[in-house]
């Protein structure tokens, strides 16, 4: 059962990484059957997990007090593109290329 | 005072003493791990900066004002930890040249009580691997494939193959902190464990290495993979150590909000001699399929130690054990597609030169950074995550992991007090024949009996154990009930006590420690 183009396509939008060749199409696919044995388990009834340390409340809101910061220097260091306390990013709101004019490997799916 | 020398038992008090200063201690270990070179454990070697650490930790000793048991121990640090001041690459190129603004709370915690931080230590990149193979600094090797008891053991090769060709991996990811701590460069080394990477390389370098109770220890400054089962490891040459080392780092961290509020008191090990009070249980279905032979032997010897001496031994289930590593797949690609998001070249990291667009920056920016296993996991999370698949496969993931964690939870109300499994399923490969398989595969055959502890995040730990037929270390596994740290860690010293692990005999160590201490009598070494 193959993931069709349109979905590969997306996937590489959402994720912004690339599948490359056909290498990596055939692991997305490897991954998708593994991850299907899943459905052996019968989980009726079961409610989803989303910590184990869910019976002992430690998730919490703290109060909104400022306790850090004023490290605007440090955080810029890292950074390769900068003017004065901004990161400098090219220019947004412009899609993708669509897959046509992308010249990806899944052009020729 | 030797480099092997346990943290614990020797080396504190001949800090105290003087009879060895922080800075030759610290000397010492910056030696080896440059005659260790060959091992490729450490990215990187922070030699300034530990040499200072010892210098203000050796007039800490004069001024009669150590802070502590870690004063003036040089350890080692997995490298997806942030490091304040030094370079901290998740062994990636996304993140080759990143200085970390800021320390981890457990590197904060271990350099404000003294210790002295020698490097940072190789892995799997971002942590995804069991081989320590799969980073851009290359692979890390196993110290035992230098040892003589496996040379003894490999079959007389002509002069063309040398021992060149059939070392052995570490495990990982946590390989190099495993490495360093086996090689005697460090008295401890942090790892992580997601799956088990901190207990399997443990196992296969032949050191204890420990996966402590899920909020115990604070995740802040640990680079993460997945939020809902990471934790920072401990690894350590003895039971002692480990404890040592939980004592220091676990806690409380308002900056962490999974962490437990609940008080923590650093504790001794009591050296338990009655186990008659204590029931064992044994879980079928660790009996895996290709789990080898002798490992399984060894699992029986040692279930046996334990009823011989006294103990309640009973074979239990975890009837949902297959299906951990499935369950663990979906949810760990599915929080790496949304961890991973974080690089995108603008904040920090590597950016590509691309610039004509933001996303297609990012786009270009993340294909350059990560390798295939990384790109590969954040595809096959973001497919898990769509709104089609959605409850399918994550919300049936979390269902599935819910059954896991009550399958512990049952067979600890039944009377027992800890499993006891084994940790991996053979020795370690040779490199050449571990890197047939791909790294997705091979995860999940490795990390199929250390997995669900991590699942339902359950302390547990490896203890070494004895040597395999090729002379290679093979360890056990103990898991424990959450947050009963010093039950579990009780009795693994006990048992450490009873199976007396052979010291791994290293040429380039013993001519470290000769050369140094000519003049004092060095215990058996050899």
């Amino acid at each position: 059962q193959k993931v069709s183009v349109e979905v590969l396509e997306r996937l590489e939008h959402l994720a912004l990484v690339d599948f490359r060749d056909s290498e990596g199409v055939e692991r997305l696919h490897k991954a998708i059957q593994f991850a299907d044995q899943l459905h052996e388990v019968n989980t009726d009834g079961v409610e989803p997990m989303d910590s184990v340390l869910e019976d002992r409340w430690c998730l919490y809101l703290r109060e909104d007090d400022v306790t850090e910061g004023n490290c605007t220097k440090e955080l810029l260091k890292n950074a390769r593109e900068k003017v004065e306390e901004y990161f400098v990013a090219p220019p947004g709101n412009i899609p993708l290329p669509k897959l046509e004019e992308r010249g990806t490997f899944l052009q020729g799916s | 005072l030797a480099l092997k020398d346990g943290l614990h038992s020797q080396v504190s008090a001949a800090l105290k003493e003087g009879r060895v200063a922080p800075t030759e201690l610290c000397q010492r270990c910056l030696a080896l791990i440059k005659s260790t070179k060959f091992l490729n454990a450490y990215i990187t070697v922070a030699e300034e900066t530990a040499l200072r650490q010892a210098e203000e930790s050796e007039e800490r000793y004069k001024r009669g004002q150590p802070l502590g048991i870690l004063d003036g121990i040089p350890i080692a640090v997995k490298d997806n930890f942030n490091t304040a001041g030094i370079e901290t690459t998740c062994a990636s190129n996304m993140l080759k040249g990143y200085i970390s603004p800021y320390n981890a709370t457990v590197v904060q915690k271990l350099l404000d009580q003294g210790a002295v931080l020698l490097g940072k230590t190789n892995l799997d990149e971002f942590a995804m691997g069991s081989g320590s193979t799969d980073g851009v600094f290359g692979p890390v090797r196993n110290p035992w494939s230098y040892s003589k008891q496996y040379k003894e053991k490999s079959a007389p090769k002509s002069h063309s193959e040398n021992k060149e060709s059939n070392w052995v991996i570490t495990g990982g990811s946590s390989g190099g902190s495993a490495a360093a701590v086996s090689s005697f460069t460090c008295f401890a080394a942090l790892g992580s464990d997601t799956g088990g990477s901190t207990r399997n390389p443990a196992a296969h370098c032949g050191v204890v290495g420990l996966k402590p109770t899920y909020g115990l220890i604070s995740r802040h400054g640990l680079i993460p993979l997945v939020n809902s089962m990471d934790v920072p490891g401990i690894l350590t040459r003895c039971v002692d150590d480990a404890a040592v080392l939980l004592g220091s780092l676990a806690g409380h961290d308002p900056k962490d909000s999974t962490t437990i509020q609940d008080d923590f008191r650093p504790f001794e090990l009591p050296n338990l001699t009655d186990v008659s009070k204590l029931s064992i249980g044994i879980p079928k279905e660790y009996h895996a399929p290709g789990l080898s032979s002798e490992i399984l032997s060894l699992w029986s010897k040692a279930a046996d130690l334990f009823k011989k001496a006294g103990a309640k031994v009973v074979e239990v289930s975890l009837p949902h054990t297959r299906y951990s590593i499935v369950c663990y797949h979906v949810l760990c690609t599915a929080e790496v597609a949304s961890n991973m998001a974080r690089f995108d070249g603008l904040e920090y990291g590597h950016r590509s030169d691309m610039k004509e667009s933001t996303e297609s920056m990012y786009a270009a920016t993340r294909r350059e950074g990560f390798n295939d296993v990384v790109r590969g996991r954040i595809l096959s999370g973001n497919y898990f995550l769509l709104k089609q698949n959605y409850e399918k496969y994550f919300v049936k993931a979390q269902k599935v992991r819910r059954l896991i964690a009550n399958d512990f939870v049952k067979v600890f109300s039944s009377g027992i007090d800890i499993l006891l499994t084994p940790t991996t399923l053979s020795d370690a490969a040779p490199y050449t024949e571990f890197i047939q398989e791909d790294n997705r595969t091979r995860s999940a055959q490795d990390d199929i009996l250390t997995q669900a502890a991590n699942m339902a995040g359950l302390p547990a730990i490896n203890v070494p154990t004895a040597l395999s037929e090729r002379g290679l270390p093979v360890g056990l596994q103990f898991i424990g009930r959450s947050f009963q740290e010093k039950q579990l860690l009780t009795v693994a010293k006990w048992f450490e006590k009873q199976v007396k692990f052979p010291m791994i005999q290293l040429e380039e160590v013993k001519r470290h420690d000769n050369g140094v201490f000519q003049h004092q009598k060095s215990a058996s070494f050899s």
